[in-house]
């Protein structure tokens, strides 16, 4: 029964990404005052993509046609692993967050090839600005989740989402910081504005799209699918983690409807105070995004610092 | 107790009284008066003090004991010696064009506020209200050291503002800490008179206390110009007028001093180790050999005579933190003896500078062929600063020698070569001053040195025979400082 | 003791002390002198709101007192005069330009870390959490001269120098629950006094070199070149 309903859980994930991103267009639309797309735009998209037959360039190797498909799949694997309407699941037993970092990384890898694999001057400037950004990101988020484990002594999930609710409303300076340091982070590994316009269509200033610029078909589908999934995992993390009430404990339909509803809200804000800040602030040129990572960092660091200097026993 | 509060008054009166009528011709010599009413009054409290022991004011606010009376009384002496000589010194400035009256005004009132935050400093019982006492003696006189206004002067007042402002800013954390350790066993009105530290400093925690023992130690004696956190010291009494030189070199270092030694006697009393003590012997020994080496690179006769401060301030940390009878009561001496040479020296070396026309020392030549009396002053000065028989400056110092051959052996040959060094060094310059080929059109100028002469006559008496009331007062205050009678 | 365990009081006065921390941080990164001056004033009002909810919460009323105090010298005379200043003196064009700003964060980072270990054997002795924050006092002293060394406007002295002051106010008010009156009087006329002094040295700084850059104060030496 559980594992029925984590395959739901996975399933729904999967399902409703697409749907957040509409939701973040259309405010972004109404913000910028221009007619927005209707929110299940984003399926049309992909049905439109999937019928379409891949043109692939001639000396592409295995990693360009298949790497779509272990992208997706690592992005699946982690929607598999956070919580999004419950905790305790089965699959909560690997829940960890180092897991969740390496999911990311392989899929970021694959990414990197294929847009390093054809040998277009785009691909690889897209591929090695990726890989800048990830590698000045990455210990910025690990120190935003320690801080969070450190709280709860656990790497896992699930557990520590569990702990935060025990614990009840608990004002913490660490859970401020790394929650701050956590939200930088994730501006920048889904490439929104002020780190990578995604709608820009100049190619010098882009960096996911430049990666991606090859696709066609299905293969695109299948990417497009999955930065839209990861945009949905770090909303869901950012949200069950720091504000964890409305999770559902056990596994009864009251409490699973209350979880959907109470994710849904969250990820709903959380998408409106993303489409405020992508229209208030511009994006930033290349060599600042180092200064606003270490900045990340920093607060990562900080709040690491209050836990131990505020918050631990003696 | 009236007495203590007419000191701190009297200078409060001066400062509004100058602050609007500072522009008229006399000001100077009311400056004078103000400050001879200030003496009568700190004669009359040391009287007090000499036959009453302690007085503590209602309230506990003020304490006047046998170590800060003779403290205040020597500051109102050299506030009314050096108010005596910068009455015409200043008018001779403002007639030569680089004063306006408006500076006068500022400059006249500001003496006062600097005499008024010296007393406060000297006078009162709580730690916190000392720490604002200090800083307002900063404040007072940033203003003056830029009085002239010229870029070189400006400079340093900024130095001077922003080092011991940051320096300063230290001791309130110590204070801060003191005051969390003092609650800790107390009533929290109380817990920063220093009278009720003092008698309660075994029950106050020990590690608390050596940390904010650091933090004051490294604030006021930033004050002090202890060596590495001297750099405004040189810098700010040279660029300002004489007389605040004089007064700052004079006095503003002397408090400080006093500030860190009441502090050290609450720590002494609460710790077992001597970490307070060994601090200052490191920082007084460090600023001794440091300065002595700096005062041969010197080409301003103003910064050679600022390092000597930094150097016999040195000394007299050194003197202070090793402890024990001998060492305190020459340390005592030193800074009463050191008090009235260094105000001497500078006003000899003002009117040198204005008679010379610069105060760069390779241009001042012949001084005792164009004015002997300034010539005289000057190589007296020296002679006396530098530790010579019969002057007050040598009996202190080999009192310090004595107490380092009984305590700390190893050490007195570094004494003995800074002393070595320092006497060379002022001497390699001042000889040529004195004794050179005079230069064309060197005219002498109208100088009253009555202050000089009698500050080095009662240097001259110091060294020696100590008359009996202040020999009981030194011992009285050995004996609170250091627990136990010289000799 | 944890901070789970504390009441709503002693957890809101600590995350504030944190967020001071963080506005710290901030002001060590700002090539803008009018940021610098709103983030300095930002501070001012963590420390107001910090020590209104401490007197609330440990029912001390001359808490409030020392709240208004901050208030009216720390987030609207100070801030006010200096960026009068600034404009006057034109200066809100320029910027900055602060050449290692990652090293300076994560030095100041250091200094957190090494504030925290100077006074671990102070807060070991005591039971009460809210002198954690201690650290984080002492941090923001050591992080406002971290800011006087790595800026080179007259201005952001200044700002450094009130944000030692903003450190040593809160040291106070974690440790003692804030100084007696007299001497918290004080020192607030010594900053006040302190202040005025400073806005008349920038005139005569601006009159004697044409600029508030103090690398251009150099004309003293030790040794004549």
């Amino acid at each position: 029964m559980n594992w029925l309903l984590a395959v739901i859980q996975t399933l729904l994930f999967v399902a409703l990404a697409p749907l957040l991103s509409g939701w973040l267009k259309w405010c972004k639309c109404h913000l910028q005052n221009r007619k927005a797309p209707s929110l299940l735009q984003p399926y049309r998209d992909l049905l439109k993509l999937i019928r379409k037959q891949p043109v692939v360039a001639e000396h592409a190797s295995w990693i360009f046609t298949r790497s779509p498909y272990i992208i997706f799949s690592a992005m699946v694997l982690a929607a598999s692993v956070v919580p999004l309407i419950a905790v305790d699941l089965p699959t909560a037993a690997s829940a960890d967050v180092i897991v969740l970092v390496g999911f990311f990384a392989f899929a970021r890898f694959f990414l990197a090839l294929a847009g390093l694999d054809i040998g277009t001057a785009f691909g690889g400037m897209g591929a090695s600005r990726e890989m800048t950004i990830s590698s000045l990101a990455e210990p910025a988020m690990l120190m935003a989740v320690f801080t969070l484990t450190m709280t709860a002594s656990t790497t896992n999930l699930s557990l520590a989402i569990a702990h935060v609710l025990n614990e009840g409303l608990v004002l913490r300076p660490s859970f401020i910081f790394a929650m701050f340091a956590l939200v930088l982070v994730a501006i920048a590994e889904t490439g929104r504005v002020p780190v990578d316009n995604p709608t820009t269509h100049l190619e010098l200033t882009m960096i996911h799209e430049a990666m991606i610029l090859e696709y066609s078909g299905r293969h695109l589908a299948l990417i497009e699918w999955a930065s839209q999934l990861k945009l949905m995992l770090y909303g869901v993390l950012i949200a069950n983690i720091f504000l964890p009430w409305g999770i559902a404990r056990d596994f009864s339909l009251h409490a699973l409807g209350y979880g959907l509803l109470a994710i849904s809200g969250k990820l709903a804000v959380l998408a409106v105070c993303l489409a405020i800040s992508e229209t208030l602030v511009a994006k930033m040129r290349l060599f600042r995004v180092q200064e606003y990572l270490s900045f990340a960092y920093l607060l990562g660091l900080l709040g690491m610092l209050s836990h131990i200097i505020l918050e631990a026993s003696r | 107790m009236i007495a203590a509060y007419l000191v701190l008054s009297i200078p409060f009166a001066g400062i509004l009284f100058f602050a609007f009528a500072g522009h008229r011709q006399e000001t100077g010599r009311l400056n004078v008066r103000f400050n001879a009413v200030t003496l009568a009054a700190t004669v009359w409290l040391a009287i007090n003090v000499l036959n009453n022991g302690t007085l503590l004011s209602a309230g506990k606010a003020f304490i006047v004991d046998s170590f800060n009376v003779y403290l205040i009384v020597l500051t109102a002496f050299i506030g009314l010696t050096t108010a005596i000589f910068s009455a015409p010194y200043m008018e001779h400035e403002k007639q030569l064009g680089k004063l306006t009256e408006k500076r006068l005004k500022l400059y006249y009132s500001m003496y006062q506020g600097f005499m008024l935050a010296m007393y406060l400093v000297l006078t009162t019982n709580n730690m916190g209200v000392m720490w604002v006492a200090m800083e307002g003696a900063t404040l007072a006189t940033v203003l003056l050291v830029s009085l002239y206004r010229t870029p070189e002067s400006i400079e340093a007042a900024w130095k001077y503002f922003i080092l011991c402002g940051v320096g300063i800013a230290q001791a309130l954390f110590g204070t801060i800490l003191l005051y969390y350790a003092a609650v800790q066993i107390g009533d929290g009105d109380n817990a920063l008179l220093w009278s009720v530290l003092f008698d309660n400093a075994r029950q106050l925690n020990p590690e608390i206390l050596e940390i904010a023992f650091v933090f004051m130690l490294i604030g006021y004696g930033t004050k002090i110009g202890l060596v590495p956190l001297h750099n405004w010291l040189p810098d700010a009494h040279s660029e300002g007028p004489t007389p605040m030189s004089a007064v700052l070199s004079g006095l503003l270092l002397n408090d400080a001093l006093y500030a860190v030694v009441r502090n050290k006697m609450l720590v002494d009393g609460a710790t077992q180790g001597n970490l307070a003590g060994l601090l200052m012997m490191g920082f007084g020994l460090l600023s001794f050999l440091v300065a002595a080496l700096f005062l041969h690179r010197q080409k301003d006769i103003k910064r050679l005579f600022s390092y000597s401060s930094i150097e016999h301030m040195g000394v007299m940390t050194f003197a202070f933190g090793m402890g024990g009878p001998l060492a305190t009561l020459a340390a005592l001496l030193h800074m009463t003896v050191h008090s009235l040479t260094k105000s001497a020296i500078f006003v000899t070396v003002g009117h040198a500078a204005q008679l010379a026309g610069t105060q760069n020392m390779e241009r001042i030549r012949g001084l005792i062929k164009t004015q002997p009396k300034i010539g005289w002053g000057l190589l007296i000065g020296t002679v006396a600063i530098a530790g010579f028989p019969p002057f007050g400056v040598f009996t202190s110092e080999f009192l310090v020698l004595l107490a380092t051959m009984h305590s700390y052996p190893w050490l007195a040959p570094l004494l003995l070569l800074g002393i070595g060094v320092a006497f060379a060094g002022l001497f390699r310059h001042i000889q040529p001053m004195v004794y050179g080929e005079q230069p064309e059109g060197q005219l002498p100028i109208k100088a009253n040195l009555w202050p000089v002469m009698v500050h080095l006559a009662l240097v001259l008496w110091l060294g020696l025979a100590i008359p009996d009331f202040l020999a009981n007062w030194f011992s009285q205050a050995t004996l609170l400082i250091s627990g136990s009678m010289p000799l | 003791m944890n901070i789970e365990q504390q009441d709503f009081y002693t957890q809101a006065i600590l995350s504030m002390a944190a967020l001071v921390g963080l506005t710290s941080f901030l002001m060590l990164g700002q090539g803008r002198l009018l940021r610098l001056i709103f983030v300095f004033a930002l501070q001012g009002l963590l420390l107001t709101l910090t020590t209104a909810l401490a007197a609330y919460s440990l029912d001390s009323p001359h808490l409030y007192i020392s709240a208004m105090l901050t208030l009216i010298l720390k987030v609207i005379f100070i801030p006010w005069m200096l960026r009068r200043q600034v404009l006057l003196m034109n200066m809100h064009r320029d910027v900055e330009a602060l050449k290692n700003n990652t090293a300076v964060m994560l030095g100041g980072a250091g200094l957190m870390v090494f504030s925290y270990y100077v006074l671990h054997p102070i807060v070991q002795t005591s039971s009460a959490i809210m002198l954690n924050a201690l650290a984080f006092s002492l941090s923001v002293v050591l992080l406002g001269m971290l800011l006087m060394i790595s800026h080179r406007q007259a201005v952001a002295h200044v700002v450094g120098f009130m944000a030692i002051e903003n450190g040593l106010f809160f040291a106070a008010i974690v440790a003692t629950k804030g100084m007696p009156m007299v001497v918290e009087l004080g020192v607030a006329f010594d900053v006040l006094v302190a202040a005025v002094l400073f806005g008349i040295f920038f005139f005569h700084i601006r009159t004697s070199i044409d600029s508030l850059d103090v690398d251009r104060l150099n004309r003293l030496h030790e040794v004549d070149q």
